[in-house]
Formats: structure tokens, sequence, C-alpha cells
């Protein structure tokens, strides 16, 4: 085998550098982030629907209700229990979670997520 | 290798059979059911205080305007949907605006018009054809009509391609060269604004009808905008229609306008 120490070396060059990210990062893992809940949203006790639901399927009652309320002109989500809820992000989600950056951004950053709900849609200021 | 050809195409014969076999099998087996999320599924319904119609319509009384009025309506709608005021007049952004008789109605101009009628503005909005080629035209429907034929847009659909500005035959539809934000003085927190790259127009005030009340500019026309249901024989607009002779805008082209003047 001709050139061996090279191409050793290179191998080892390479191998090194290829898994760089995974080593340099090595335990160095930022928490999971939770989102916060503001005192109304606190006192509710109860989103639209159950939170297990709403964390893994908010985006779809999202999307959903932007359909149904533009396209069907149907304004009222009623949800399992029957309670009902007006399909509005700025009006109806934004009125308890009122914190975008705490609730909202907190996990969106963390998953690499970038909803342009906010380019046409107001959030409430942020006092606290 | 020595295989033949005779013992390749056995086996092919028999991979095949099993092959099948296998396909046949699972088409059997019933597939994952998928499971039911509760007996009581959500459900989307209308408000309890929505106004509806069969077609919305709306009577425009020239008679009655005068340009104050016509500002404060104009004035009223565009504070109601955040419609953005920029300077450039290449930019401009209309829900509803003022022109006069010659541009409104091309055609029925005359020598001899009456006095009134030269220096009139004339209130202009979108005419929610019952034959709308905007719907026509765009290409993702983010423009459509609903039941009660008001058309409508839907911005989060609208790409920009401004097909249905080339479409609509009275000027009805704006686009968003820039972003409108930092052109809103006071942003109506209710209604969303846009974003740079799409096209807006009025929407009958669809929003406030689901509230149950009258579009913003009807609110506060004092008396000169008359808004209805144009399929209710007993509904207000045909009684205006029905004692007053009205017109529309470019009647010809078969766009079949739900404003009609009153001149």
């Amino acid at each position: 085998m001709y050139d061996k120490g090279k191409i050793i070396l290179g191998l080892i060059l390479f191998f090194v550098v290829f898994t760089f990210p995974f080593w340099y990062n090595h335990g160095a893992a930022t928490q999971t982030p939770e989102p916060e809940l503001t005192k109304k949203a606190k006192q509710a006790e109860n989103c639209v629907e159950d939170t297990s639901y709403m964390r893994t399927e908010h985006m779809q009652i999202l999307d959903d209700w932007r359909d149904i309320t533009v396209r069907d002109g149907k304004r009222l989500y009623v949800n399992k229990s029957g309670k009902e809820y007006m399909a509005s992000l700025s009006n109806t989600c934004m009125d308890c979670h009122s914190n975008k950056a705490d609730f909202c951004d907190k996990c969106h950053n963390y998953a690499s997520v970038d909803p342009y709900c906010w380019d046409c849609h107001k959030y409430p200021e942020e006092n606290e | 290798m020595d295989n033949s050809r005779r013992s390749f195409l056995k086996i092919a014969g028999v991979s095949a059979l099993g092959l099948g076999g296998v396909s046949g099998l699972s088409a059997m087996i019933p597939g994952p059911v998928i499971a039911e999320q509760g007996t009581s599924a959500p459900l989307y319904k209308d408000t309890q205080k929505a106004l509806t119609a069969g077609r919305w319509g709306m009577v425009v009384d020239t008679r009655k305007l005068s340009r104050s009025l016509c500002e404060k309506m104009v004035a009223a709608c565009h504070k109601a949907h955040n419609v953005p005021d920029h300077d450039h007049e290449r930019h401009t952004i209309k829900w509803i605006w003022t022109d006069g008789f010659e541009h409104i109605f091309p055609g029925k101009d005359d020598e001899y018009l009456p006095e009134r009628l030269n220096n009139l503005p004339i209130l202009s909005l979108c005419n929610q054809c019952n034959n709308p080629p905007c719907v026509q035209a765009c290409p993702t429907k983010a423009t459509f009509q609903r039941e009660d034929g008001i058309v409508m847009m839907d911005f989060h659909r609208c790409i920009g391609c401004r097909f249905c500005m080339a479409a609509c035959p009275y000027g009805s539809r704006s686009f968003n060269f820039r972003d409108p934000r930092p052109a809103i003085d006071e942003e109506n927190p209710d209604f969303p604004t846009r974003m740079k790259g799409v096209v807006e127009k009025c929407n009958f005030c669809a929003e406030r009808l689901a509230e149950g009340k009258m579009p913003a500019c009807v609110e506060v026309s004092e008396g000169a905008l008359v808004f209805g249901d144009l399929e209710d024989p007993k509904s207000e607009i045909r009684k205006v229609l029905r004692e007053n002779y009205a017109i529309r805008r470019k009647q010809s082209l078969g766009t079949n306008p739900s404003v009609y003047y009153i001149i």
C-alpha cells in the first residue's frame, strides 16, 4: 500500500473534522424551554383543549381556525367538552397568552420554527 | 455462474409468486384503524349575532353624497381595516374611495349632464360582483366568493401575482408594494394588517357582519348607503330599489355587481 501514512493521517483528520459538531457540543445541551403562563392563563386552567393536545396540535388548530373563519365564515369554535370560543389568534389566544416572548417565541426559537403569524396579526405589547 | 436460462426462469417465477402471495395476504389484513378522538369532535359554528343574507348588496344614493360625508366614510373604513396611508401615489392602498362621475360611469358621461354630477365625488368600492372575474383569475383561490355573495380575500393564500387586479374592471384592488405597517397611524387590534406582496380590497365588512354590525361605511353614512339582502324581497334595500331607478357600473361586462347607484 503506497502512502500508507498520508492516507491514515488523512482519514483521522477527516474523522475529527466530520465529527467536530458532535464532540464540541457534547454535554453543552441547553435545557428544553418551558413556556411560561401568565396569571390569566393559570387561572383559566384549561386552554381551548387540554394541555397535552394543545402542546402537540396547536399548529393544526390554528391552521384550521384560519381556514374555517376566513373561508367558511364560521368564527365560533366548539371544543370537545362543548365550550365555545371565538376562533381568533389575536383576540382569543393572545388574550390569555399575552406574553408572546415567553410563551410562543421561547419554544419556537428552540425548535427553530419561524411562524409568520405576526407579519399581519397583532400581539399584545408586553408590559411585564 | 452456470445458471441456465431455465433455472433462472424457475427462480424468477417462484419469487414472483412469493411476492404476489405476500402482497395479496397483506391486502386481506385490515390496516390500522384511525382512532376516533372521543365522541364529540370539535366543530365550528356561526356566531349567534351574525347577520346573514342570501346575497349582500348595497345602494349608494348619490343624491345624499357630499365631499365631507365621503371623506368620513372612507376614513371609517380605512381605520377599521388598517388600510395604510402611503405618501407615494403609486403605492396607494384603497378599499373605498371617491372619483368623478365620468370615471365611475365611463360612457355615461354627457355634455348636458346635470351640474350637480360634474363636481360630485362618487363613492366607489368593490362591487362584490355575482360573477366575479377576479375569482376566476386567482390561481390560488385566495380570492373566493362566499355563499352570501361576498367576494373575499384570504390573505394567507395570496401570492401577489396580481392577476385579480388585471381582471377587475373597476380598479377595486390594491397591491402592497411596501410593508403597510409603518404607514398605519393607529393599528386596530381587531383586524389584521397585511404584509408586503399581497393584494387587498373591500370585504363588505365580513368581520363586522359576523359580529352583527353593519359595515363601517354604512354606519357613518347618514342614510346615503343602504345595505341589505338582495334576495330578500322584504329587505330595505329591495324596497329602495323598487322605488328608485338605480344603475350599476359597467353592467355590459356581465360581472353582475351587487352595488347599485341612485343617480
